[in-house]
């Protein structure tokens, strides 16, 4: 019996198939040889052979008969098998399967294993998979580990915490005594696993997150660290330290300051000095004054912080980097209901947004513009955002059609403006309009009696020039119908042609 | 958390897919086949942020392979290019000038590598160091080298 073929061989076989039918062919082939291999119960090949079984698995082709070898493969004793079972297992195994539960002795054995690689394999593939029948068996083992003093194990351990939490949240209590003192840590993939596995738990339990509430002060140490420090090598990206860390406390300083005054407190000073001092010429820089806008404006920070996240913002809209503009634009929505004045402020800088050549920077701009509508920009407002409505995308259209009517209806202010503003966009996006709008028209068009000669023949003339349109052709034939009379007396009102 | 990342060619030919959720294959599927259709449509110099269903898309490019991943709403986009970034940094170190041959041919040590970058959705190590060395211990226990016909680690 001849060695089954290596797997980069049976790769460069595969990829010289000129057409799907060939390539279907040649995996049909080799999978009735693995499958075969397979039956002999071949201990020799069984990795070879399922890995060959995972590349053919991500071209789409079947590979459910492979299911079994994966546990077979992290059964065995040797690493190599172990890291392709474990792979396999991951790829091909999903927890609806009862065949998934048959890892979990396994995973018991390994996570126990001499070998910290092989610890490693068994949290990572309980952390990223693990059903919650596995989770309530094994969370016990995890616990443990989340004890060692092993960094490499521990940092693991925390994640695969949280995977648990997420899946039995009725464990979280039994990790609480292992967090004791997790902050201590000085090694960083630690820190930052921890820092999640707190998210985590302060997330979903109030008790949680009040008796976490006292971390405050070391996290504030901890991120004042990473910026006062020095150049490390090993964690600096662009000269930023640890960014990854930073934006993580960043984020569970948000959580933790979150309608507590004593905390918002403690934390303010912390972020004013990131907020001022990050660098900000690259994308990393701004990844971590995006979070600390975030946190600044949902905790109870003082009002001087909060106009400095909100300029932070106006600053992100004149980015060159369009990535840092779009991130901008959906904070400020997000910031806009509770901060309405400070947002107001970038008001032309968004609405020059609207310009924008991206399709996703265009439709934020948008719905903040509408957000910024009030009583005393309406009319400049309503201009850029018609001139908008003529050249923007249909996709955008119907919404933006809708956007016009409702702030038309609140801010009006004139009957005269209301009725022109309408029929600008029946006559310019009149088939874009959502059908709900036309009995709100023409309820509109009833209520402005002294306007109905104005607009039965502005809606008359607009037929004239085009009836395609159906929203514009509906509303113009029910005025038509119930002004006819006026339209026909000739009577004239002064018509502004509109142009 | 992130949902999932997936690697594929400008043809939309998968070469990587890591879930971080549950889900049935033939969802699966279709979700790569979404998420292949909408990145390549988008044209050159637009923003790297989809929306999709309740999920953040982040997308970037490299070469001629697409770095796709999800995240949820509570996530930070910009940092999400950083730890795409970080990953082709640390294939980068690992086959010595990445290209996407290396990962068409060595697929599951992209994943080992991956594995050592995140965890249930979530960064695991933020030291480039550590991760380096993890991988190259783990590769010196592989019983049989010869099965793994590869370029000099480090």
């Amino acid at each position: 019996m001849p060695a089954p073929i290596r797997l980069r061989e049976l790769i460069r076989t595969i990829r010289t198939a000129r057409t799907q039918a060939e390539e279907r062919e040649m995996i049909q082939k080799e999978c009735a040889a693995i499958r075969s291999s397979f039956r002999e119960e071949d201990n020799t090949y069984r990795c070879r052979n399922v890995a060959k079984l995972l590349y053919m698995h991500m071209l789409g082709y079947p590979a459910h008969f492979g299911q079994l070898e994966c546990l077979k493969l992290i059964a065995s004793q040797k690493f190599t098998d172990k890291r392709i079972g474990y792979l396999g297992a991951m790829l091909l195994l999903d927890e609806r399967q009862d065949v998934h539960l048959l890892m979990t002795n396994c995973i018991k054995n390994d996570l126990n294993h001499s070998t910290q690689y092989v610890q490693g394999l068994s949290l990572c593939t309980l952390g990223c998979m693990g059903s919650s029948e596995m989770c309530r068996d094994l969370a016990g083992e995890v616990e443990k580990l989340l004890k060692t003093s092993n960094s490499y194990l521990r940092k693991k351990a925390a994640l695969c915490a949280v995977h648990v939490i997420r899946k039995v949240p009725e464990l979280m209590e039994m990790f609480l005594p292992a967090t004791k003192n997790l902050l201590s840590e000085k090694n960083h993939g630690v820190l930052h696993t921890s820092v999640v596995l707190l998210t985590e738990m302060c997330e979903r339990s109030p008790d949680m997150l009040s008796h976490f509430r006292k971390l405050v002060p070391q996290l504030v140490r901890i991120l004042k660290n990473l910026i006062m420090s020095g150049y490390s090598p090993e964690h600096d990206v662009s000269g930023i330290s640890d960014p990854f860390l930073q934006v993580r406390i960043l984020r569970l300083l948000r959580i933790l300051g979150k309608g507590d005054d004593d905390s918002s407190e403690a934390m303010n000073d912390i972020l004013a000095q990131v907020a001022t001092n990050t660098e900000t010429s690259k994308n990393v820089g701004n990844a971590i004054l995006y979070e600390t806008v975030l946190t600044i404006m949902d905790i109870k920070s003082e009002s001087g912080l909060r106009v400095l996240a909100i300029n932070i913002l106006g600053r992100f809209l004149l980015n060159n980097d369009k990535n840092i503009r779009y991130v901008a634009l959906t904070s400020l929505l997000k910031t806009v209901q509770t901060d309405h004045n400070a947002v107001q402020r970038h008001r032309s800088t968004i609405v020059d947004c609207l310009k924008d050549l991206d399709v996703s920077i265009k439709r934020r701009a948008m719905e903040l513009s509408f957000a910024l509508v009030n009583g005393n920009n309406i009319r400049g407002m309503m201009k850029e955002l018609l001139y908008f409505l003529d050249s923007c995308d249909p996709d955008f259209k119907a919404d933006c059609a809708s956007g016009i009517f409702l702030a038309a209806e609140k801010y009006a202010p004139s009957k005269r403006w209301h009725i022109d503003t309408v029929m600008r966009v029946l006559t310019t996006a009149g088939s874009y309009v959502r059908d709900d709008s036309v009995p709100n028209l023409i309820q509109l068009i009833t209520n402005s009696v002294e306007m109905h000669a104005y607009t039965v023949q502005r809606l008359y003339k607009a037929l004239l020039d085009d009836i395609s349109q159906q929203p514009l052709v509906q509303v113009a034939s029910w005025c038509i119908g119930e002004y006819g009379d006026l339209l026909v007396s000739g009577q004239l009102h002064c018509i502004i042609l509109h142009t | 958390m992130m949902h999932f990342l997936l690697l594929f060619s400008r043809q939309g030919k998968l070469r990587l897919q890591k879930w971080f959720l549950p889900l049935p294959e033939r969802e699966r599927k279709k979700i790569v086949k979404d998420m292949t259709t909408m990145v390549l449509a988008r044209k050159p110099r637009t923003c790297n942020f989809l929306h999709w269903k309740d999920l953040k898309i982040v997308y970037k490019r490299y070469a001629s392979l697409y770095f796709c991943c999800a995240l949820e709403n509570q996530d930070n986009e910009l940092l999400a290019l950083e730890i795409l970034h970080r990953y082709v940094e640390l294939l980068d170190k690992y086959f010595g000038n990445v290209c996407e041959l290396d990962i068409i041919f060595n697929f599951e040590k992209a994943y080992f590598i991956l594995d050592e970058l995140l965890m249930g959705g979530e960064i695991q190590e933020t030291s480039k160091l550590s991760i380096v060395k993890s991988i190259e211990a783990s590769d010196m226990l592989q019983e049989t080298m010869e099965e793994y016909i590869s370029k000099p680690a480090f």
